[in-house]
């Protein structure tokens, strides 16, 4: 059971932004992916949600192509937290989250599903949020809700199948403690059996939270497995142009990244 | 209900309930006057005002955009092109027969409503995608383009065409009778059952297009059945009743402040309202002027204007338009 791009790649226009790309998310795991502004993170995000089709290979959920799946039954298995947050009209908090219920098409009023949306809104950090009117929040507040329905949408009690959460940027607008927070949400849905794929700009984030990384460059996975390996001084200082060092624990495992030189020329 | 009844018994001629099933001197009058003139026209503005309302509430929801209204996608404008058509260019030549007008014009408006229509949904489809901000686009263009030929053709036209063109675009329920009702009546009454039921895919839509499809609803789909919906109720509309302007935008609007965004509420309570103004606006336009009649487009927008001005006003500031 897995949620798998094999050999995947989109195009727009002539201009390949994604190329060529595998990845598999495993059921429990959290993986993150890394590169700079414009690498391609988000269209490989969007074409693992489905919501983009791949114009070269296949995007497989348990084997099957995911055009294959009936739309409902797919968003009962995945669900996806995208960067984008604004509404047009004023909806409450509460109302935003119930709608991630929408793909189990269950009476929202029912106890049990009430508990479902209280433990999401827990679970994001937004308990607090509930009453108020979403068009109102900050970008972090409205964050949070948003991973709060992405929770909901793949919460089911007696869970037997594999359910995914794939997540753009979802630290972006957060605070210092918010983002903490979020990343150690991440790691308990693992922790559950979840398959958890985030879009990360933090490397030091990455290696100290995820089970795997995947760097990304001009749409191609440049390199990719546990982060105290693929997240080499070196690889970085090439990929983001910029001179990066780390701080190293005894056993040689790296602790902390920081940059240090001059900042790439900006041709 | 007591609005309905209020309309009934308003009019030229006066009805009253008391006297009506009594046998008296003019109770043949007042029953034909009720059941052939009154009744279909009362019906038909029930239907239409709970049918542009909620089309407008859906088309809003469409375009993510609290200012749509179905009027963007070209059918009124269509609809008066072929109205104009009809009015300036073949109104002498048939020597203005009543009759053939009563057929011809509903019809050629109702074609010219979905031929504009078709026209914008076309342009604004590219690789199975329909494109919300080109329709908006290509709508407006359409609109400006129809207007132009529209204005081009009243000035060429003779001035008994030009006041019947005039006096259709300002919308009148005056033409309709048992037969129209009969036709179109369906039609929109399984629009109007059939929209709710999309209630929570709507809510969905407003997120994003992406985001709904994570949530499992099938956007495209969904989007072209609603779209091919509100024009089809919108040409009706038109066909019978002329241009009624800003049923379809202020209702949803007044409603959501009402009963909030949420479109399982808001589309039933949108058909509700709708309805009421439409039957309070047609009483109104044709018993304040009596025995000439008030076209009920204008007083619809003549109440609408304002509101919508302040409404404008009020969601500047929260929805953070400069």
């Amino acid at each position: 059971m897995t949620l798998a791009a094999v050999h995947a790649g989109y195009g727009v226009r002539g201009r390949r932004l994604i190329d060529d790309a595998s990845l598999v998310l495993l059921p429990g795991q959290l993986h993150v992916l890394l590169g700079p502004n414009g690498a391609g993170k988000s269209t490989l995000l969007r074409l693992l949600a489905g919501d983009l089709k791949p114009d070269g290979g296949q995007v497989l959920l348990d084997d099957r192509p995911l055009s294959a799946w009936p739309s409902a039954a797919l968003a009962r298995r995945r669900s996806v937290m995208m960067q984008r947050e604004d509404l047009p009209f004023p909806f409450r908090v509460d109302d935003v989250v119930t709608l991630g219920r929408l793909p189990w098409q269950r009476s929202a009023e029912a106890p049990a599903e009430q508990a479902i949306i209280a433990a999401a809104l827990a679970e994001a950090g937004a308990a607090g949020l509930a009453g108020r009117r979403y068009n109102e929040l900050s970008g972090g507040e409205r964050a949070r809700v948003q991973l709060a329905r992405a929770l909901v949408q793949i919460s089911a009690p007696d869970d037997r199948e594999a359910r995914y959460l794939l997540l753009d940027e979802p630290t972006a607008s957060l605070d210092f403690a918010f983002q903490h927070h979020c990343l150690l949400t991440m790691r308990r849905l693992a922790a559950r059996g979840v398959g958890v794929l985030a879009i990360l700009q933090d490397p030091n984030l990455a290696l100290r939270h995820a089970d795997t990384v995947s760097l990304i460059e001009r749409g191609r996975i440049i390199a990719h497995g546990l982060p105290n390996e693929v997240l080499a001084p070196d690889r970085l200082s090439t990929l983001y142009g910029l001179t990066i060092d780390a701080v190293r624990g005894p056993t040689g495992a790296i602790c902390q990244l920081f940059a240090t030189g001059a900042a790439r020329s900006v041709a | 209900m007591v609005a309905t009844a209020f309309a009934l018994t308003r009019g030229t001629i006066a009805i009253d309930w008391t006297t009506l099933f009594v046998p008296g001197t003019d109770q043949a009058m007042q029953t034909t006057a009720l059941l052939e003139l009154r009744l279909p026209r009362v019906l038909l503005a029930l239907l239409i005002g709970a049918v542009l309302a909620q089309a407008g509430a859906v088309t809003q929801a469409l375009f993510r955009n609290p200012l749509a209204e179905p009027g963007l996608i070209g059918v009124s404008a269509g609809a008066a092109l072929a109205a104009a058509i009809v009015f300036t260019r073949l109104d002498g030549r048939l020597g203005g027969l009543a009759a053939w007008q009563g057929v011809l014009l509903p019809v050629a408006a109702f074609a010219g409503g979905l031929l504009a229509a078709v026209t914008v949904l076309r342009l604004s489809q590219r690789d199975g995608v329909t494109r919300m901000t080109t329709m908006l686009l290509a709508g407006t263009a359409i609109n400006a383009f129809v207007a132009a030929i529209v204005g081009l053709l009243s000035t060429t036209a003779d001035d008994s065409g030009l006041r019947g063109f005039t006096l259709w675009m300002y919308g009148n329920l005056g033409r309709a009778g048992w037969n129209e009702i009969a036709i179109v009546g369906p039609v929109l009454l399984i629009l109007l059952l059939w929209l709710p039921r999309e209630a929570r895919a709507l809510d969905a839509l407003l997120l994003g297009d992406a985001e709904a499809l994570h949530l499992g609803v099938p956007v495209e789909r969904l989007k072209r059945r609603i779209l091919i919906a509100v024009v089809l109720a919108t040409a009706a509309a038109v066909s019978l009743a002329g241009i009624i302007g800003f049923v379809g935008l202020i209702v949803p609007h007044a409603l959501r402040l009402i009963v909030g965004p949420g479109h399982r509420l808001l589309l039933p309570a949108s058909a509700l309202a709708g309805a009421l103004l439409l039957v309070l606006a047609d009483t109104a336009a044709r018993t304040l002027a009596t025995p000439a009649e008030w076209p009920v487009g204008a007083l619809t927008s003549a109440i609408g204007a304002p509101f919508f001005l302040f409404l404008l006003l009020r969601l500047r500031d929260r929805a953070g338009l400069s």
